[in-house]
């Protein structure tokens, strides 16, 4: 009975004509979803959990991905690497430029979510600031590395011979539990820079600014599916991410010995490359490196029947 | 008396039942809301390979390619052993000889389209010609168009006589009779070309030729496996069932065999009367067979292209 609605909010005036209601606006709450190939479904699974923060309020329902999500997602990642990869590396790098301009454009809803999920106002954002840099700076190493990267080879044979990086294919990426913002674009950024696509599992107890990120991307350039963003546990979803026979590398960012061994011994299915960031601290200069593409980069060797190629009419 | 009534009423095939559209595609949602658990699940999957007509169509086949598609029809994918082949090999008139030599002593079926595939747009007699020289090379199964165009005049007596023209040059050879029901246009027509094909003599009735979109959709198949139904009761005579085109992932096969099973039951379910028309799905029903034996999620590059 205590509950009961205050008479004085729903009294009507003497004359029956002026309405009074309870000031308060009732909030229009944000359903969180996750993205997969350019849309905004729902867990096939039907499946939800609430993340709680430090003072015990509860942020959202957040989607608790199954591992069908995860399949649907690497079968859209797959359909969208081949013509991510073949778009021209400056092209690449002025959509990651624009990523990071939509990002500022919505700065104060990611500091607002990452408060909420116990950060002061001064941390968020230093956070929020840091992963726009991030951004541009991978912007800018995406026509970069390349060249930075590909060697010449000296060789016994008439062969002009090459090594160049290429893109891996699909990655499949267990993003870092805190910095639960910067982490994200610091693992996600140097794998699509370098033209692979990806699906991320997102911080489990602090999901909030991987689903407005994935808004973020969804009104960049970057085309559905380059990128897929899940919510939900590690602990279910992770032997799915490195099983999977059509991911080619997986990325790890915590430091859990039987997680890192059990990545290790089923990465072996089909020799998929484990990448663990555990002991990288994203705030610091080691946070950004264009080693990190390289990460998830094969290196290509040609050996092109030739002649002569130096001047003095010898090989390289 | 009986019989004389159900005559007069085929006859006029103006008078072939309306479809009840919203009815009809809220059926076929329907048969992708069912459950398939695990061992169904495989069985169904192995089944639908058993099922499949393994197709090239295109002008730049080769005898190369069809040699190659028949050695795939005959070994799936051979790091599981005891897999099913598929049920045909369907290829142009001018590759007939070909396959059916490849595919010697398999018990791989050699189809052939004829009659102008895909248009349909030529004269009786070089349609006719064109299946005798199918069939002369060897072909079990010759899938023909009807003639779209005579249909929409309102022409069912040619349409009609044509498919039994042709069902008489296929002589032993079963005849498959192509609707193309992308061209149709309305569930009422697409169910009045399937009454006029198996009065006519069809063997089985199949949806589209895989050149014109929307191919094969579970409502458009769902109407004709209900005018194979209603034949069967009305004459005892079973006709077979050929949805083609756009059907390249094992879960809609799948619901395909359910909606199979529950409209005309236990009886259609083997490839002497139910046919897939494609050319990818094999590769996807063999990636989930391999994913329900070993638990791991497969990608494409570890299976053979064609």
């Amino acid at each position: 009975m205590e509950k009961s609605i205050k008479k004085s909010s729903l009294s009507v005036s003497p004359n029956g004509l002026e309405k009074k209601t309870s000031s308060k606006r009732l909030e229009v709450l944000k359903t969180y979803k996750i993205y997969i190939g350019g849309q905004f479904p729902r867990t096939e699974s039907g499946r939800f959990y609430t993340p709680v923060n430090a003072t015990g309020k509860k942020l959202a329902n957040v989607c608790l991905s199954s591992r069908k999500d995860f399949r649907d997602a690497v079968v859209a990642a797959r359909s969208a690497f081949g013509k991510w990869a073949d778009r021209a590396a400056f092209n690449r790098g002025q959509i990651l430029y624009r990523m990071a301009e939509m990002l500022e454009g919505r700065k104060a809803q990611f500091i607002d979510e990452l408060m909420q999920q116990d950060a002061t106002k001064a941390k968020a954002e230093k956070e929020v600031n840091l992963a726009i840099d991030r951004l541009i700076y991978y912007a800018g190493w995406c026509d970069k590395y390349q060249q930075l990267f590909s060697t010449v080879n000296p060789v016994a044979t008439s062969h002009f011979n090459f090594s160049v990086p290429e893109p891996m294919g699909v990655v499949s990426i267990i993003a870092p539990q805190s910095d639960s913002l910067l982490g994200l674009v610091s693992v996600i950024a140097p794998v699509i820079a370098g033209g692979n696509t990806c699906v991320v599992l997102a911080s489990e107890t602090k999901p909030l600014c991987s689903v407005t990120f994935a808004e973020v991307l969804n009104s960049s350039d970057l085309p559905g599916a380059v990128v897929n963003i899940l919510t939900g546990k590690p602990s279910e979803l992770l032997p799915w991410f490195v099983d999977h026979m059509d991911v080619n590398a997986t990325i790890y960012c915590e430091n859990d010995s039987t997680n890192r061994k059990m990545l290790q011994e089923k990465s072996a299915s089909n020799l998929k490359r484990i990448v663990f960031y555990d002991t990288i601290n994203w705030y610091s200069e080691k946070g950004e490196s264009p080693y990190h593409i390289m990460d998830t980069q094969e290196i290509k060797t040609t050996w092109h029947p030739i002649e002569n190629i130096a001047g003095s009419g010898g090989g390289y | 008396m009986a019989v004389a009534r159900s005559k007069t009423i085929v006859s006029d095939f103006s008078l072939s039942p309306h479809i009840d559209q919203v009815g009809v595609e809220e059926r076929a949602s329907r048969f992708t809301k069912r459950s398939i658990k695990k061992e169904s699940k495989l069985n169904g999957l192995l089944l639908t390979l058993n099922m499949i007509d393994l197709t090239t169509l295109e002008g730049k086949d080769t005898d190369g390619k069809v040699k190659q598609l028949c050695y795939k029809a005959m070994h799936p994918y051979d790091a599981i052993q005891g897999l099913p082949t598929v049920a045909a090999v369907c290829v142009y008139p001018s590759m007939v000889k070909v396959a059916k030599k490849a595919l010697d002593g398999s018990g791989i079926k050699v189809a052939s389209v004829a009659t102008a595939f895909p248009s349909g747009q030529a004269p009786r007699d070089v349609k006719i010609r064109d299946t005798k020289y199918a069939v002369a090379n060897g072909a079990d199964e010759v899938d023909m168009v009807i003639s779209r165009g005579k249909f929409h005049a309102g022409e069912y007596n040619f349409v009609f006589d044509e498919i039994a023209s042709i069902k008489e040059a296929c002589g032993e050879a079963r005849l498959k009779v192509i609707l193309e029901t992308g061209e149709l246009g309305t569930y009422d027509k697409v169910r009045r070309a399937s009454d006029i094909a198996m009065h006519a003599g069809a063997d089985f009735i199949k949806t589209s030729t895989g050149k014109i979109q929307p191919a094969a959709t579970m409502p458009v198949t769902l109407v004709m496996l209900e005018a194979i139904r209603e034949f069967y009761y009305k004459t005892g005579k079973m006709i077979g069932m050929k949805p083609a085109g756009g059907i390249s992932k094992s879960k809609l096969a799948l619901h395909y065999l359910v909606m199979l099973k529950e409209t005309l039951g236990e009886d259609w379910m083997n490839n002497h009367w139910f046919r897939f028309g494609a050319s990818s799905l094999a590769n996807d029903v063999l990636m989930q067979i391999v994913k329900e034996k070993t638990g791991l999620y497969q990608a494409a590059n570890y299976f053979s292209v064609d």
